[in-house]
């Protein structure tokens, strides 16, 4: 009879022991989740990181303007008819003429142009070989494979007029387009994509 | 024995520290009565706020879409509505009214609504709204029965009008104000007044914490799922001392 | 039945065996904790020590969460803690936890010496561990103190404002000595931050420290009991003692329960009354601090006061100074100051239970004067009521001399 209460006993303490420690470990990790989401970008944050507009309407055709959205420099350039009409000759050049790299541009970028509306380019300035800011090179030459685009000046990563990068120089990839739509004919706001209709 | 009088101390100890809770405060405060669940309280507390004291008291750590969200107000709503000089919704309250100048006008500058609530109460805040006398020796025609000698002019006049305080002296000999006297009547009846305050009120209450229905919320959970721990806990200590004898 | 026998080192797996080679872990695990016996009539007096472990390690996990985000200038310390409360995701329950964890932390460890001194924990051979405790014990205000000048609202600004100056009352040095502590010419920006440099960093350290040697000194002599009983007297022939229960599975499964019933009430502070009627979160630290307008009633946190009280009891500031210092110190002399034979309270007389009943009271008393403004009838009671307080050690050699003590038994009182 003793042995038949022992059983009993150290069945049903094993089992205790299971079930407390079970809910205890399911106490402490949910009580471990407001620590770690408290590590996401807190709402000063995202305030701070918002969508930034940008009024484009009075660009010349061949300026360009620097802004900043999330910390980050991004260059809007409003090409010119003859910038455009370049584009076309340097696809043998360029390492990834068709922007086929899906994590470099959103999807209405997938163009020569890599934009929405093809006059103007909004392009993160950051090489992507190591993050240095290239320089605008926008005229033809003088080397004779150079029809103007952008030069990064600290290991000589070259990108043409769509950001799309040369073969041959140490950045792998071309230069990202963030995500950013038209509000109006004047004005876009770089970090929201564009409504899907 | 000593059981009892470590209790009986302990009960003392209690009854001492919690009859401190009402110490220091003199003037008499009537109760704001605020219910925190209210929304559609919130909400006019929130209009009134904005259209009466946001313009000389900034509320610099709350954002516009937090009031959106707890008080189910909609962006747009909140935009056409609430944001005067704002420009966007997670934008905080802030002033337009530059230091310098409210100093010079009113010798101090208003001090910011965010915590005021958690500072001084929400009857201290209900009872200095409805409490100012006419007061010609001021140099805003008004003096205040809760803050004797404020700086700030009676905004609300318009709603609630103008009163008198009459004062009297009391058995120590000390001067105290008895009651105030209506002299010219406001847009709004006595209770209409009551309640805009108490709207009010309760808008700073909400402000000065907004999580705080959030937190009753997920407290409720918490409790539970202790209790659920207790019991197993329990019941596998006292099957682990079955063999202490 | 001994007990549960402890299985570990039994048929020790390779891994352990590998790290046994290497690491007493085994060895350790054994003395403090499967192997290390305290008696089984504790009652819940015992579980303060366990709590404020817990307590303990809430603080340093909300503190490292909160010192992510605070900024310790004058200029952003109050905004960073409204960021904290607003814009951090679940910034506010951390927070929370902290404040609420910081008083509750006081009134363990209040609780936890009543323990000692309800059942003479203090007492031979056992003062080491004592004295160390009143040094983890100073640390604490040291440590809760400079913490609350972090929020940088009314009352941490003139609450310290009031401590510091303090020091100034101590003779030829002062002044400098003020000047020293505050690193300016009044409290400003560099106090804050070297007051965050010892909340954070330096206190923390030799808390851990402290606690370490107080756990150590401890173990070596194996806890004491409700009964004072040395349980150590009566061993079987195992060499366990007969009135011993191993710690672990016996204490750790009890201290699970009274932990989960602290982490109840905790967490109904928490939730539902964090400011706890302007205790844990006072009214005045809402507003942030201005050294141009003093508060009109300036209080301490509600757990510093009935030494405040016993400050402000005495008209000299040096002599007042001198006996709040006092107050604090004497504790630690208890085991020479006790000279009863019998260690706990269950078998001494009425003398040493009307002393420590007037003593507690008196500590209610002055705690609630502390809160109350220094006039009128609040002088001459926090007068009478400090002097009792002190009595209740100067005279503690007499009373626990003469006092009738009732025979203790051999083994100690359990019932199942």
């Amino acid at each position: 009879m003793t042995d038949d209460v022992d059983h009993i006993d150290r069945r049903r303490r094993h089992f205790l022991t299971v079930a407390t420690l079970v809910t205890g470990g399911a106490g402490m990790v949910a009580a471990s989740i407001p620590f770690l989401s408290s590590l996401k970008p807190s709402v000063r944050a995202k305030a701070l990181g918002a969508p930034v507009e940008v009024p484009v309407g009075s660009l010349e055709p061949g300026e360009m303007i620097r802004v900043m959205w999330r910390g980050r420099l991004v260059f809007v350039l409003r090409r010119d008819k003859e910038m455009l009409s370049r584009l076309t000759d340097v696809n043998d050049l360029l390492r990834d003429p068709h922007s086929e790299i899906i994590d470099q541009q959103p999807e209405f970028a997938v163009n020569e142009h890599r934009s929405l509306r093809p006059e103007f380019l909004i392009v993160e300035g950051a090489c992507t070989h190591l993050g240095c800011a290239p320089l605008a090179e926008f005229e033809v030459g003088p080397a004779d494979d150079w029809f103007g685009g952008f030069f990064c000046p600290c290991h000589g990563s070259r990108f043409d007029l769509s950001g799309r990068v040369y073969k041959g120089v140490p950045a792998p990839t071309n230069l990202r387009v963030p995500p950013y739509r038209f509000i109006s004919d004047d004005v876009i706001i770089i970090g929201t994509e564009p409504v899907t209709a | 024995m000593h059981r009892t009088m470590s209790v009986g101390t302990a009960l003392l100890a209690l009854f001492l520290i919690t009859s401190g809770l009402n110490a220091a405060t003199k003037i008499e405060l009537q109760p704001a009565n605020i219910d925190l669940d209210d929304i559609q309280s919130l909400q006019r507390g929130a209009r009134n706020f904005m259209n009466y004291c946001s313009g000389c008291h900034s509320a610099k750590y709350v954002r516009f879409n937090t009031i959106g969200r707890d008080l189910e107000i909609s962006e747009k709503q909140i935009i056409e509505n609430l944001m005067f000089n704002a420009d966007k919704t997670f934008d905080t309250i802030q002033v337009t009214m530059p230091i310098e100048d409210s100093i010079r006008w009113f010798g101090t500058s208003p001090p910011d609504m965010s915590l005021i609530a958690r500072s001084r109460g929400v009857d201290y805040i209900y009872n200095f709204l409805k409490g100012f006398y006419l007061d010609p020796g001021s140099p805003t025609g008004v003096d205040n029965r809760v803050l004797a000698g404020t700086s700030m002019p009676h905004i609300l006049w318009e709603l609630q009008g103008y009163q008198n305080a009459i004062f009297s002296v009391g058995e120590d000999g000390a001067r105290y104000l008895d009651r105030f006297e209506a002299v010219t009547a406001g847009t709004m009846s006595s209770d209409q007044y009551d309640e805009f305050v108490r709207d009010t009120v309760n808008f700073l209450a909400y402000i000065s914490e907004p999580i705080r229905s959030t937190r009753r919320a997920l407290g409720v959970k918490v409790l539970m799922f202790l209790v659920f721990f207790l019991v197993l806990a329990t019941m596998l200590k006292k099957q682990i001392w079955k063999d202490v004898t | 039945m001994a007990g549960l026998e402890s299985q570990v080192g039994k048929g020790r797996s390779a891994f352990i065996k590998w790290v046994d080679d290497r690491f007493p872990w085994t060895e350790t695990m054994r003395y403090h904790v499967t192997e290390y016996y305290a008696s089984k009539n504790f009652n819940w007096w015992y579980i303060f020590g366990v709590l404020a472990m817990v307590i303990l390690v809430i603080q340093f996990v909300t503190g490292i969460f909160l010192t992510m985000n605070y900024k310790p200038s004058a200029a952003e310390a109050f905004a960073s803690i409204e960021y904290i409360m607003r814009d951090v995701e679940w910034g506010w329950l951390i927070r929370y936890m902290h404040s609420t964890g910081a008083s509750f932390l006081f009134i363990v460890v209040y609780l936890h010496m009543f323990r000692a001194m309800l059942y003479g924990s203090y007492k031979k051979p056992r003062e080491l561990i004592w004295i160390i405790g009143m040094l983890i014990f100073f640390v604490l205000f040291a440590e809760a103190f400079a913490g609350y000048l972090l929020p940088w609202g009314q009352m941490s600004y003139w609450g310290a404002q009031v401590i510091i100056s303090l020091f100034g009352a101590i003779p030829f040095v002062g002044e400098a000595l003020v000047e020293w502590i505050r690193g300016d010419y009044y409290i400003s920006d560099i106090t804050l931050n070297r007051f965050f440099a010892f909340h954070v960093a330096l206190l923390p350290l030799v808390f851990v420290a402290l606690i370490f040697l107080h756990i150590v000194a401890l173990h070596h002599v194996g806890s004491n009991n409700p009964d004072g009983i040395e349980i150590k007297e009566h061993k079987g022939e195992d060499g366990v003692p007969l009135d011993g229960i191993a710690f672990h599975p016996y204490h750790t499964s009890k201290d699970l329960v009274g932990i989960i019933v602290f982490l109840m009430i905790f967490s109904a502070v928490v939730f539902f009354a964090p400011d706890m009627g302007g205790y844990f979160l006072e009214h005045a630290n809402f507003e942030p601090a201005n050294m141009m307008a003093t508060p009109e009633h300036i209080a301490p946190a509600w757990y510093f006061t009935p030494f405040y009280a016993i400050l402000r009891a005495v008209p000299d500031k040096l002599l007042g100074t001198i006996l709040f210092g006092a107050s604090v110190l004497l504790p630690a002399f208890l085991p020479w100051l006790d000279r009863s034979r019998v260690k706990s309270i269950r078998y001494r007389g009425w003398m040493y239970k009307l002393a420590l009943t007037i003593f507690v009271v008196s500590i209610a008393v002055l705690g609630w004067l502390g809160l109350q403004p220094a006039e009128g009838i609040y002088v001459p009671m926090a007068r009478v009521f400090s002097i009792l307080y002190f009595s209740f050690f100067i005279l503690m050699p007499y009373y626990t001399t003469i006092d009738k003590t009732k025979p203790v038994p051999d083994r100690v009182v359990y019932n199942a």
